[in-house]
């Protein structure tokens, strides 16, 4: 397009082509704006199609029940906080929160550890069958966390660790390593050689050295792959549906299911609501701040 | 750049390596042998004990009757394929993701291509080329779905869809469409299977518009310059440089979007932890947890699993085999 205004601009004496001219100027120009007015069009009724369903919950959960029933988005005659405080005390959100924390929290620092440990040695040493064993942690990415449920739920139960904390955020652990290790894997690669000579030379021993100079710098990697790992672990559905069963410790996503689970039934419309955005605020708030990291991760370690 | 870095490695590691420091990264000290031992055997007793023994034990337990209290499960061969091929449950559930199968990637694909390109490229064909305005705030809001518990996007679509209070209902009784006064959307054969399909499609299609943002950022400009001038239009552009070049983005979110529409469990579980109404909703995923967990057959849920995980892989071959036979991705980079 922006040949044709040029051309347009050098040869205004030509005298058989200005209507062609013209007219392809035209269309251009009038086809830009066009365009861009529906393009802009569509990407508002996305945004709406992904915003009204969250306004709505929020503005659902400060409603009576006759409220809600009466009209979607009208906003609530006073704001109904009693929904909040009943749905934290009977539906064991509070708890269930506190459970998220402490799983999501330690899996989260020890997948770290051993993931940049295993990425690590895997990454920067030769040794018998090393390759091997790195596609042996692939394959776990591979197959499907269903294969394994049914024999996992058994394991746990001879280490005694059904349906405990420590025992769910250890298989929070094994599943996340896989993904952990692949994506720390090429940043340990790309870390140049030299420092960790210099490192040798200087007196510093494995350990030392990757203490004190690989993982810091490692570290974009790291919070990358950090990120990714919290946002999937306290997502994280299957595992504790299947190994977690005592009430008392249960985690968010499986409060979440109870309730969707009773839904069918007498239900109180204004505490559902209430709990759907105590367990979505905390994320998209986490979200919004961090968002710039984690969509330079999700591309970076999917387009690999 | 790998390739480098492995010769660079092993030479270090080789004992004909003449500088000293090289040699000494090979001497076994006790400070060496320490470190492999507890950097490696640590990670790799965890993964092996919670994830590869469990997936090696399943294919085992296949094989067999097993209520989970005896110790010695019966061997029983193939017996409990033959018996879930005969189920009609079970076929029910496989043909319901194999229609999430078909429908999900393709759908969420190209929603998600279309908004990838409207945001990169809607700015003006004049000039350089840039994206819409308002591109940071669209790429923002996209991601939002992707970040929230899929267990609460169902609930959330649950309430949305409700019979009597949902605003779905309230809003198309309003502009007067009586016969939704209380349509159970999730309730009906018709309507349960695309309302189920359009929420996993509404919380999928957000991430994958994001990754290939990411891809088609990272085409070189010159080529759309290159294409501009020799006259192509936008459709032209995006059919004949966009999409080769992002191929192998498209080929990796059919996979993972295969994979997840193969599983499914948590939106059918929110949406209709039954199964739906005559079993329409029911995955394979819900199949197995129910067999395992309500029905103590734990020798027919693994047997399950295995299927699951055989047609997951095959559908991974598939894609790999269909984009290598329609002409790879790399050949289509260096023509």
């Amino acid at each position: 397009m922006s040949i044709d205004t040029e051309t347009a601009a050098t040869q205004p004496e030509g005298s058989d082509a200005p209507p062609a001219r013209t007219y392809r100027k035209a269309r251009g120009g009038g086809g830009d704006t066009v365009f861009t007015t529906v393009s802009q069009v569509l990407l508002i009724i996305w945004s709406a199609l992904v915003i009204l369903p969250f306004v709505y919950t929020l503005l659902a959960s400060f409603k009576t029940s006759s409220e809600i029933f009466a009209s979607p988005f009208a906003l609530p005659e006073k704001p109904q906080w009693e929904n909040y405080v009943r749905t934290w005390t009977e539906s064991g959100i509070g708890r269930a929160m506190i459970n998220s924390i402490i799983v999501v929290g330690s899996a989260l620092v020890v997948v770290m550890l051993l993931g940049a440990m295993c990425a690590y040695v895997l990454a920067r040493f030769e040794f018998p069958f090393r390759r091997a064993i790195y596609y042996l942690m692939l394959a776990g990415l591979t197959f499907p966390v269903f294969l394994a449920v049914v024999p996992l739920f058994f394991i746990m139960q001879n280490f005694g660790l059904l349906g405990t904390l420590p025992g769910l955020s250890l298989t929070y652990v094994a599943f996340a390593l896989p993904f952990t290790v692949f994506f720390l894997y090429s940043f340990f690669q790309q870390l140049p050689q030299e420092i960790a000579e210099a490192a040798a030379i200087d007196g510093a021993g494995e350990w030392t050295t990757f203490f004190r100079v690989m993982l810091p710098m490692a570290k974009p990697g790291l919070a990358a792959i950090a990120i990714f790992n919290f946002l999937g672990l306290w997502n994280q559905f299957i595992l504790p549906v299947a190994l977690n069963p005592r009430p008392e410790n249960y985690v968010l996503p499986q409060v979440m299911a109870a309730i969707a689970g009773s839904a069918n039934y007498e239900i109180d419309y204004g505490a559902l609501f209430a709990a759907i955005v105590i367990v979505v605020l905390p994320v998209l708030v986490i979200y919004v701040i961090f968002q710039r990291q984690l969509q330079g991760s999700v591309s970076q370690g999917t387009n690999k | 750049m790998t390739a480098a870095d492995t010769t660079t490695t092993r030479r270090a590691a080789s004992p004909r390596g003449s500088g000293t420091p090289r040699r000494r990264r090979h001497r076994l000290t006790f400070d060496k042998v320490s470190f492999m031992v507890v950097f490696l055997g640590v990670p790799l007793a965890v993964y092996a004990v919670f994830v590869l023994s469990p997936f090696v034990q399943a294919c085992y337990f296949a094989l067999t009757r097993w209520s989970g209290f005896d110790p010695n499960p019966e061997f029983i061969g193939f017996e409990n394929f033959v018996r879930l091929f005969q189920d009609q449950t079970f076929l029910k559930a496989l043909g319901n993701n194999v229609i999430l199968l078909v429908v999900i990637p393709p759908v969420t694909i190209f929603l998600a291509l279309v908004l990838a390109t409207i945001v990169t490229m809607g700015g003006p064909t004049r000039g350089q080329i840039r994206g819409i305005k308002g591109a940071g705030f669209y790429r923002v809001v996209s991601f939002f779905p992707y970040v929230v518990p899929a267990i609460a996007i169902g609930l959330m679509w649950l309430m949305i869809f409700d019979p009597s209070s949902g605003p779905v209902n309230s809003v198309l009784t309003a502009i007067g469409l009586d016969q939704f006064q209380s349509y159970p959307w999730l309730g009906r054969v018709l309507t349960a299977m695309p309302v189920t399909i359009f929420v996993i499609v509404w919380a999928f299609v957000g991430f994958y518009m994001i990754l290939f943002v990411a891809a088609i950022k990272g085409i070189p400009s010159e080529i759309y310059e290159a294409a501009r001038i020799d006259g192509a239009g936008r459709w032209r552009t995006l059919w004949s440089v966009t999409l080769p070049q992002v191929r192998s983005n498209v080929q990796t979110a059919w996979i993972y979007l295969g994979i997840f529409a193969l599983d499914a469990f948590v939106y059918l579980q929110a949406l209709n932890a039954n199964g739906g109404p005559e079993n329409s909703t029911l995955v394979m995923g819900q199949y197995l947890y129910r067999t395992a967990f309500t029905k103590n057959q734990f020798g027919m849920a693994t047997a399950t699993g295995v299927v699951m995980a055989i047609i997951t892989l095959a559908f991974a071959a598939l894609v790999f085999l269909v984009n290598h036979l329609t002409g790879g991705s790399e050949k289509e980079e260096r023509r």
